[in-house]
């Protein structure tokens, strides 16, 4: 049902409004920005390949950004490709009104580099090399690394099983105050 | 470090045009682990035999043994991931309830929401933040081929939908908008809940007429609430700051308009009850010839200092609203008494009680934010490491260009570089001796700086007075006036440099870590502030309040009212001098005589104890100038726009980490303590033992200015009998000492209590996480006994076949 026109229903705006966390203003918006993301030959298109949403300037300079639109993606070839719905609901879980659990349920998702369902230790040294950087200087040493990886693990790995499920990782997020936060 | 991404949907005028970099960090996120659930079988998989599944199961858990051997050889305890296992033993693995949580499943998620909404069912409550925990005793549900899936799949979601169906509205609404589904289903599901009941939508297009009403008000209520929130002050310049420099100079910019909603809150209250009256009936004064400069604005005195901005203007009388203007005299008052429908406003009265309860509701709101802040960022357990915290909610995704995101990075490394070297501990012995040298030697120059500064003002200010008294003697020039302007003008200097002194000396000091640093340098700023603070509150009640024809003044309140106007306005002059030229030369200066690359720092701590100061001679200053609130909002006003474009345009992000949320408990709790308490202790001495003078303002004729209280208290007793409880009651509690005793140990109890329950907490917490570990090494002995039973199974004769025990 996504939408290429250039208006959005009333009853398709009201009907997006009750189920996501964004409020009128933000989703006209949002879907003017992607109506500019699809380029004049593919207005027949109902999804946005994941290059053209990946240069978005907001996403452009983001470490994640690949591994955000495979996860909010609902394309069956898997290729991160977006529809406006998809879109709709990335803006959603990264608004400043939505909840706890459905933010940490997609930044579990999100850092799951290899969508097993844990975070175990490839995945966390993903994640860590993602939020260090590419540069030499800022990477951790292998032995930096294995410490910190069995630290993490020592801290959030409650039956350990050597991995971090999705209640672990919420515990984890619900102890710090700093992840919901707005303005 | 929010979590939250800012699209800041306007054409954004600066784009980045370099190209994009293979990240390859992600690209094998789409191989599938081969691990089959439900849907997601690789194709692969189906086409080979059972035998080619284990080969290629046991080909892969190769790759990633050897991938866990690089990077988890010191865990011994990783069995579930090393070994080789059979195709149903892996089967089983993937669809173990807790590793298929995190799957796109939609079972799990529906049935998730199924559990949910019913708990909402039974106890009509909102829903909490529950956890989606994996309790095996409800999901009895094994995924093991595809037609029983959809089967599942289309149960639970009719028990689902039956389920929406019976919720209210609100309810069903917040529930869907909760669950972590993509928006096609939702709408599926929605379609599905509304198409039973015809009409219900709130926004369908055939409606009965009560329900065209319930759609008025549903647009009224939508429409309210964009309104208000295109309202929120400065929201989009917040988010752009909170973008280009995250999430901790964002708190500075949040806590002024914080203060800017106080201050407005302040204006109000009195201006309302205060200001308005007294405007409306102003009191006769002999009108005295001013010569109108331009100063006069900035030192308060002249036409100003017999206007409403000032004490010295307000009436000790009752006003009647009978009344005309031009008759309204000091005394009793004009027209007759009798008269029933007149109103009697006594301005003394309405003076104490409006100061009173403002203060009050302040002081409320204060304990209340402090408390919330507190509760947000203590935790229960945090003595324990914050690796995995830092690892998983550090990245601040508000944050999008391309320097801020490398800033980032470094800044999360040199966290995480810091704690691990924590970690491993250890300091060297022979270091100790001249770092606690230095400390010595940095902390005396604080303290002596400070004592200076505070003795210098001291001194400074008895000479002024001095000064001020031969001035009064000799004919009002402008240059009188202007001298009194000095010292807002000194203690503003010292306010302005001792700082840049204090980090100067701290940065020959060697911290532990950066957080003790940042702690040492707000302390050593809030003592100068309090020593300034307390010299000139010594100054101005001590000496002035209590011999005011000492120093010539007929009427000292409106004095000291318009020595904190002048503090408050010579304050705010530095700073946007300071700001404008001294933030912009040394951006120069260091970019052209240092060499530096980078660009300066915006010190946080130091901006936000100057508005706290600004804040408490605001405070300190309500009872003198009931208008001072509005200077205050002005100033506040222009500090944003003047700090917002200085930051865009001379500084850059900070390199030293900041924790947002501790940090801003800080502020406001150094907002309410050092600054209201101080603030409030001020004005209860003033009110309950200063004189007030006898020539002007509405306390003149009493001995202390809460006798104009007790006086109508003693009116009320003798006039009207049924409110006389007021004053027994009054009596009772606040004279008597005893009732306070009481109080505070009831609240001493409160709080044993509370501790006490925190403490059984603590110890419920650990013995649930001893519970799941056994749970754990259970599951790990099963899966195991199971490979070792399908291995017999398969190779009877091998030497493999031993069952492998549990291990630790």
């Amino acid at each position: 049902m996504g939408t290429t026109a250039s208006q959005l229903g009333k009853d398709l705006l009201s009907e997006y409004q009750e189920l996501t966390f964004l409020t009128k203003q933000e989703i006209l918006l949002a879907h003017k920005r992607y109506s500019e993301l699809l380029s004049k030959e593919d207005r027949n298109l109902t999804s946005v390949p994941m290059e053209k949403v990946l240069s978005l300037p907001e996403l452009k300079s983001n470490p994640f950004r690949k591994r955000i639109c495979h996860v909010f993606s609902t394309s069956d070839m898997k290729d991160g490709s977006l529809t406006f719905e998809d879109f709709l609901d990335l803006l959603s879980a990264f608004s400043d009104s939505a909840t706890l659990e459905i933010k940490s349920h997609y930044a579990f998702r999100i850092f799951d580099f290899d969508d097993d369902g844990t975070l175990d230790g490839g995945d966390l040294e993903k994640l860590v090399n993602c939020l260090t950087g590419k540069t030499e200087d800022t990477r951790l040493t292998p032995e930096e690394m294995r410490q910190l990886i069995s630290n993490i693990l020592e801290e959030s790995d409650i039956d350990k099983d050597g991995t971090v499920n999705l209640s672990e990782f919420q515990h984890v997020i619900s102890r710090s105050p700093d992840f919901v936060r707005d303005g | 470090m929010a979590y939250s991404v800012d699209f800041n949907l306007r054409p954004i005028m600066e784009l980045e045009l370099e190209s994009l970099r293979g990240d390859d960090t992600a690209q094998d996120s789409m191989k599938g682990t081969g691990l089959e659930s439900g849907s997601r079988e690789t194709l692969e998989m189906e086409v080979l035999t059972t035998e080619g599944r284990d080969r290629l199961a046991s080909q892969m858990s190769d790759v990633r043994e050897r991938a866990d051997e690089r990077s988890e050889e010191s865990i011994q305890t990783n069995l579930l991931v090393r070994k080789r296992w059979s195709t149903t033993t892996l089967r089983v693995l993937s669809s173990m309830p807790s590793r298929s949580i995190g799957q796109q499943s939609r079972l799990e998620i529906i049935s998730q929401c199924n559990i949910r909404s019913t708990q909402l069912r039974r106890y009509h409550r909102q829903t909490q933040d529950v956890s989606l925990s994996s309790r095996p005793s409800i999901r009895g549900y094994g995924i093991e081929a595809d037609s029983e899936d959809v089967c599942e799949e289309e149960t639970k979601r009719q028990e689902l939908v039956n389920n929406l169906q019976s919720l209210s509205a609100g309810d069903r609404v917040r529930l869907l908008r909760a669950t972590p589904l993509s928006l096609a289903e939702k709408t599926k599901l929605r379609k599905l809940v509304f198409s039973d009941k015809v009409g219900q939508s709130l926004l369908s297009s055939q409606v009965p007429c009560c329900s065209l009403l319930k759609r008025a008000l549903c647009h009224i209520w939508f429409g309210c609430l964009f309104i208000l929130s295109s309202l929120q002050l400065w929201q989009v310049a917040l988010k752009r700051l909170g973008g280009r420099f995250g999430t901790g100079v964002l708190s500075y910019f949040l806590f002024i308009r914080t203060l800017l909603l106080f201050n407005v809150f302040l204006f109000l209250i009195n201006g309302l009850f205060l200001v308005l009256p007294q405007a409306i009936y102003p009191p006769l004064h002999t009108p005295s010839s001013h010569r109108v400069t331009g100063l006069e604005l900035f030192t308060g005195t002249g036409y100003l200092s017999n206007s409403l901005m000032f004490y010295g203007y307000y009436t000790n009388s009752t006003i009647n609203t009978s009344c005309r203007p031009d008759e309204a005299t000091a005394g009793t008052g004009c027209g007759t008494t009798s008269d029933p429908h007149m109103m009697a406003y006594n301005i003394p009265l309405a003076y104490c009680f409006t100061i009173g309860i403002t203060f009050f509701i302040t002081g409320i709101v204060l304990v209340y934010s402090m408390s919330k802040s507190f509760g947000r960022s203590f935790r229960v357990f945090k003595s324990q490491g914050n690796m995995a915290i830092k690892v998983f909610c550090s990245w601040d995704f508000k944050v999008s260009k391309k320097m801020s995101v490398r800033m980032q990075s470094e800044n999360i490394t040199t966290q995480l570089k810091e704690l691990l070297s924590e970690v491993k501990g250890g300091e060297e012995e022979k270091g100790r001796l001249s770092g606690m040298a230095v400390h010595l030697l940095a902390w005396s120059i604080s303290l002596g700086s400070t004592f200076f500064c505070a003795l210098g003002i001291h001194c400074f200010a008895k000479y002024m007075h001095l000064r001020r008294l031969e001035d009064a003697e000799g004919e009002v020039s402008v240059l009188h006036e202007a001298r009194l302007l000095a010292l807002p003008g000194v203690v503003s200097c010292g306010n302005l440099l001792l700082p840049g002194l204090f980090n100067l000396v701290s940065w020959m000091e060697n911290f532990n870590s950066p957080i003790v640093r940042l702690y040492v340098s707000i302390f050593r700023n809030l003592l100068l502030k309090v020593s300034i603070l307390g010299v000139l509150c010594y100054h101005w009640l001590g000496k002035i309040a209590a011999e005011p024809e000492q120093h010539g003044l007929q009427c000292w309140e409106s004095f000291v009212g318009q020595e904190l106007y002048r503090f408050l306005l010579v304050d705010f002059i530095f700073t946007a001098l300071y700001t404008v030229f001294g933030e912009f030369i040394w951006k120069r200066f260091s970019q052209g005589v240092l060499r530096r690359r980078r660009k300066p720092v915006f010190d946080i701590a130091r901006n936000v104890l100057e508005l706290i100061y600004g804040q408490t001679l605001t405070w300190l200053g309500l009872l003198f100038t009931p208008l001072l609130p509005a200077v205050q909002i002005l100033k506040l006003l222009l500090l944003f726009h003047m700090k917002k474009s200085s930051l865009l345009v001379n500084c850059q992000a900070s390199r030293k980490p900041w924790r947002a949320s501790q940090m801003s408990t800080l502020f406001i709790s150094l907002l309410c303590f050092p600054s209201f308490l101080g603030a409030i202790v001020s004005v209860t001495y003033t009110i309950l033992t200063i004189k007030p003078s006898s020539g002007c303002g509405p306390f003149r004729n009493l001995p202390f200015m809460f006798h104009s209280g007790k006086q109508w208290a003693q009116e009320l007793k003798s006039t009207n009998h049924k409110l006389a409880w007021l004053n027994w009651v009054h009596h009772c509690l606040v004279e008597n000492p005893l009732f306070l005793f009481l109080l505070a140990g009831v609240f001493l109890m409160v709080i044993y209590i509370h501790t006490q329950v925190l403490d059984g907490q603590r110890k419920t917490i650990s013995l649930l996480q001893k519970q799941i570990e056994n749970e754990g090494k259970d599951k790990k002995f099963l899966i195991t006994s199971l490979q070792a039973i399908h291995e017999k199974r398969q190779y009877p004769l091998s030497p493999s076949s031993r069952p492998q025990g549990s291990e630790v």
